[in-house]
């Protein structure tokens, strides 16, 4: 890539896989198990975050060398949930039906577990280009468990995808449900984004011994 | 740079220049975007209550679509054709009785005063429609509403609002194939004031029976829909002696 060197590429693409935040790092699984019951939820947390922590990086980063390191994660807080305020606010008066949406969100952002890692653990030591793909990179990689999950569960739950449905209708019993098949009420629950991450981190440390920790 | 970033002095002094700085940055944006966001809140109002009452811009039977907001003030004036407040025995005309805050409202008739409660009376080919205003509490915040009665209190059409409720699931409460559910259903029981519960292991899921006072519920939603249950209940026992005299017409 001509606009990336190869490091900064790995920023992006390390996190989509062999570092991936919830099934390598283990942070953000509170909103994992939260909001996956449906996929449009999942796109737009996904999408959410990636403002946040793309911004929230080149913030902290610009500020690294001035912030008093007593009062760090104080600052890291303001400025996250200054960001989710503004966020809020603008949808607010230009997209409220968004903003309605997203309302439940902008407590689960502040709250999320990356973004404070990623601030803590990458900005205040990178200056702000390489902090903003590393925004980039972990939300992504955040977000494409997310849509994993809410995929599945979306499927196996309610026979819809983005609200859709896509199995036919199990109240009139048609498509699929003609067969007998019924929707599994379980995958709605947050317990069940549980069991789908788990698979996730198990599919994925098969393909790839070296992800196994030793003990 | 210089800057001894572990000193106290400067400690402090970080912080305070931080806090005024975001500070002014969020006073700024409040102050600049709250007319906006004001006149969104007041359409958003005008459009559910439409919407309870069957003004919308309905194509199927998958999703909510309320008129344009840009046609939604002049709709308002076409189809509500009275706004009243009844405050204990007083019923006064209001025009600007949508804008009343139910949940102050609410608080105060809990405290022992009388409350001033907004209904609406809308107009739409030739039939009236009583619509009562409902807030009450989901699982992790509000809930609200608006329910139309025609003057025999069978429901003609309900919108059901949430403010935090978990989407996928308690969520649901705004999705059509919940709210379409409720009209048909009578809020008496005989002569009781029975309201609509949300019932669970109901019989009935694709409700066909329409006087059971019951809607089937929503699978991983139990204490939404009891919070549903329970603010139509109380909603309709608050505007009780009104809708006796719509009866009794």
């Amino acid at each position: 890539m001509a606009l990336l060197t190869k490091k900064d590429a790995n920023l992006i693409l390390d996190p989509l896989a062999d570092n991936n935040p919830i099934t390598i790092q283990v942070l953000g699984i509170c909103s994992a198990l939260a909001i996956t019951a449906e996929l449009k939820a999942s796109v737009v947390m996904a999408i959410s975050v990636m403002f946040v922590l793309g911004l929230g990086n080149v913030v902290i980063s610009l500020l690294r060398n001035i912030i008093p390191s007593k009062i760090r994660i104080i600052v890291q807080l303001i400025v996250v949930a200054t960001l989710v305020i503004i966020v809020d606010q603008v949808l607010k008066a230009f997209a409220y039906e968004l903003s309605k949406t997203l309302a439940v969100f902008v407590g689960l952002i502040i709250t999320n577990c990356i973004i404070m890692g990623r601030f803590e653990a990458f900005a205040l030591g990178n200056g702000p280009w390489r902090s903003f793909l590393d925004g980039i990179g972990n939300s992504l990689g955040y977000g494409v468990i997310l849509i994993i999950v809410g995929f599945f569960r979306e499927l196996l739950g309610s026979g819809t995808l983005f609200g859709f449905p896509v199995l036919g209708n199990p109240i009139e019993k048609t498509g699929l449900y003609a067969t007998g098949y019924e929707n599994n009420g379980f995958m709605i629950i947050p317990p069940a984004a549980l069991i789908v991450v788990g698979i996730i981190i198990w599919v994925q440390r098969s393909r790839n011994r070296a992800l196994i920790e030793e003990h | 740079m210089a800057l001894n970033t572990e000193k106290n002095v400067y400690t402090v002094v970080f912080a305070t220049i931080m806090v005024i700085i975001v500070g002014s940055v969020l006073a700024f944006l409040a102050s600049a975007l709250n007319d906006r966001i004001k006149e969104n809140e007041r359409f958003e109002k005008q459009q559910n209550i439409l919407y309870s009452m069957g003004v919308n811009e309905n194509v199927d039977e998958s999703n909510v679509n309320f008129v344009p907001t840009d046609k939604v003030e002049n709709e308002f004036s076409k189809y509500i054709t009275e706004q009243l407040v009844i405050s204990g025995e007083q019923i006064t005309n209001n025009d600007e009785a949508y804008l009343i805050d139910l949940k102050k409202q609410l608080a105060a008739a809990k405290a022992g005063e009388t409350p001033q409660l907004p209904l609406f009376i809308g107009e739409k080919d030739g039939k009236k429609f009583y619509i009562i205003p409902m807030y009450g509490k989901g699982l992790w915040d509000a809930i609200s509403g608006f329910i139309a009665l025609d003057s025999e209190l069978i429901v003609q059409g309900v919108y059901f609002d949430h403010k935090g409720e978990t989407p996928g699931l308690g969520a649901n409460i705004k999705q059509r194939y919940f709210m379409d559910d409720f009209a048909g259903e009578s809020i008496l029981d005989g002569t009781r004031y029975a309201g609509i519960k949300v019932a669970k292991g109901n019989n009935d899921p694709l409700n066909l029976i329409k006087d059971d006072n019951e809607v089937d519920a929503l699978a991983g939603a139990t204490i939404t829909g009891n919070g549903v249950s329970a603010m139509i209940r109380e909603s309709v026992h608050l505007y009780k002696d009104y809708l006796e005299t719509i009866r009794a017409q």
